[in-house]
């Protein structure tokens, strides 16, 4: 049950985001049910922090807004320095599934790193990829494919 | 899985399978004899009379009629055959068992060949089925054989009987006597359940493998029919596995520190070819499933996977995106002499080197759109055979002149995903039928 509440959050701040090119989702959003939230829960990550980064198609380089939301995943971690987290990497649909389960690990990879160079312990950073096999949104068209190359920090 | 399953899965009761050549030499004549040249595209089906196969009554009538509909399906399904109506027919079942058939009356309904046969022994331990063709054409009987076999495997009977009809035709080998691994889907797009299922090439004898609990991906075939290879993210760690048809055992392959994924069987049944995924880089591996080495075969930056065995086992073809983007590359099997093998506008992956070496199978992606298409092993002759929104993953019958692959289709805000077959031409595209949504199709070698 819990699980399933905590994906309608993360599916909640996500439609908060933004109709065209999705922004890293989280920041901000929400700020009405803080009280309810859990310090250093998945749910205070998705709220408060952003759990997800977005990349360019067929890309696993940062921008600087994926960057800027890593730094507070960053800074979270450090304040809560007994969790533990597994990036999930994924691709939209439009790639093979072998290439693309590649491309997701290469994305994971990619916030894995981001994330050590910021002090994160790499032993704390799992990776995990999805390929095209977990899409957040349902759709054929830019803003679902934009929304589905991500990756997502998943609290352990 | 339930002792049913077990029995059904391990194909019994053909082990003793007898099969004799029926004593009737083919006359040695200066005609040239019926013969369906598959070589050259698309051409006119043979119209062919497969008559009920005769069984007096009782149970031997019933498993003739059910034999005979299921060459005729095989047949017409591979678009080289057209099985004309029974119901136009001049001569009886009963009266082709003994004797030459009326040809001029199978010339009259429009047959250029045709097929009888018989049964006996259905209510038994032991079936015997027997089959003749004739080329009406030139009036003159061409092959015929039988069969002993358990009864429950009538099924079997009839693939083995319409490939024997198919190769003495086109003088290619059969594929009717093989089946089809894949992954049924069911549920909401992101939150797909997959599950391994296998079935006859004709999508009879439905099974499921697994339970849709774990997401499993990319199923093949070993060349003994028996194992499969696949991925499975059992306990969230996504890696290669082994699966056993006989003992419905699964076997993780190896001990890789990165996901493991897009498996392959060597020719010899020896190996697995495999990609792994560490620290955002893909390379290719093969596992010894004798000694357990692991060999790396590729060490470039970039996503290399999707290796696919030349029939000999002396090459591999695999997808790359060293070169800036995702395209075809061959080397030998032991990773040395790499060369690119596709130069062309989009995005080229999952090669499949044909069964027959001379073609190697492959999705391509261009624009918006996906398309499956062959190439020559030496990067000539490239050609499409199907174009849609999203089409992947093509598999090879075992004689080379058929492939399957699946087919997504927007639908009602999720997906709808099939099965289709074409012939290497690029004609006699067709849906498979399948309970579920299907996807990541893999061909079985002729059942041995």
């Amino acid at each position: 049950m819990r699980m399933k509440a905590l994906a309608l959050m993360a599916a909640l701040a996500l439609l908060g985001a933004c109709e065209s090119a999705p922004k890293d989702a989280g920041a901000g959003a929400g700020a009405g049910t803080q009280n309810t939230i859990v310090p250093g829960s998945q749910q205070d990550l998705v709220v408060n922090v952003g759990d997800r980064v977005f990349f360019g198609f067929d890309r696993s380089d940062l921008s600087a807004e994926a960057r800027a939301t890593l730094d507070r995943q960053a800074q979270w971690l450090k304040t809560y320095g007994n969790v533990n987290v597994t990036i999930e990497g994924h691709a939209d649909e439009r790639g093979t599934r072998e290439y693309n389960l590649a491309l997701g690990e290469r994305r994971a990879n990619s916030v894995k790193k981001y994330l050590a160079a910021q002090g994160i312990n790499a032993s704390r950073v799992k990776t995990i990829s999805y390929g095209k096999e977990r899409p957040a949104v349902v759709g054929s068209n830019e803003s679902a494919w934009a929304q589905n190359r991500r990756g997502v920090t998943v609290v352990d | 899985m339930t002792t049913t399953t077990r029995r059904f899965l391990r194909l019994a009761g053909l082990a003793g399978a007898v099969l004799l050549a029926l004593g009737v030499a083919a006359p040695q004549t200066a005609r040239a004899e019926l013969r369906i040249d598959i070589t050259k595209g698309v051409v006119e089906p043979l119209p062919i009379a497969i008559t009920t196969f005769y069984g007096g009554g009782g149970r031997d009538a019933q498993v003739g009629a059910d034999i005979a509909k299921v060459v005729s399906a095989d047949l017409e399904r591979s678009g080289l055959f057209k099985p004309l109506n029974p119901q136009a027919f001049l001569q009886t079942p009963q009266q082709l068992q003994s004797g030459e058939p009326r040809y001029a009356d199978w010339r009259t309904v429009g047959a250029q060949a045709l097929v009888a046969g018989g049964v006996q022994g259905a209510s038994g331990g032991q079936m015997k089925v027997d089959f003749r063709l004739w080329d009406v054409t030139a009036g003159q009987y061409m092959s015929g054989l039988s069969y002993s076999a358990s009864p429950d495997s009538w099924r079997r009977i009839a693939h083995i009987i319409a490939d024997a009809i198919y190769k003495r035709l086109t003088g290619e080998d059969g594929y009717f006597d093989t089946r089809i691994v894949y992954v049924a889907e069911s549920g909401p797009a992101t939150n797909r359940t997959k599950r391994l299922a296998i079935m006859d090439q004709d999508g009879e004898n439905h099974q499921f493998l697994t339970d849709g609990k774990t997401l499993v991906l990319t199923p093949r075939f070993s060349p003994t029919a028996q194992e499969i290879t696949y991925m499975s993210y059992f306990n969230k760690k996504p890696r290669v596995y082994v699966f056993n048809i006989d003992s419905g055992r699964q076997e993780v392959l190896g001990d890789f520190p990165g996901m493991t994924f897009a498996p392959r069987f060597s020719p010899d049944g020896k190996r697995v070819v495999m990609s792994m995924a560490q620290n955002g880089n893909t390379d290719i591996f093969t596992l010894d499933l004798g000694t357990r080495r692991q060999t790396q075969l590729t060490d470039s930056p970039g996503i290399d996977t999707a290796p696919s065995y030349s029939p000999d086992g002396t090459k591999i073809a695999f997808e790359s995106d060293r070169g800036g983007s995702q395209q075809l590359y061959i080397m030998n099997s032991d990773g040395s002499g790499v060369r690119r093998l596709t130069f062309g506008n989009g995005r080229y992956g999952t090669p499949v080197w044909s069964p027959r070496g001379d073609l190697i199978a492959f999705t391509r992606q261009q624009g918006s759109g996906f398309a499956v298409g062959v190439v020559r092993p030496d990067g000539t002759g490239e050609r499409i055979l199907t174009e849609a929104y999203h089409v992947e993953g093509p598999t090879w019958a075992p004689n080379g002149r058929v492939l399957m692959f699946f087919k997504e289709t927007p639908s009602g805000g999720g997906r709808s995903a099939k099965l289709y077959s074409v012939d290497v031409g690029g004609f006699n595209e067709r849906r498979v039928s399948t309970p579920l949504d299907a996807s990541d199709p893999a061909w079985s070698p002729l059942i041995p």
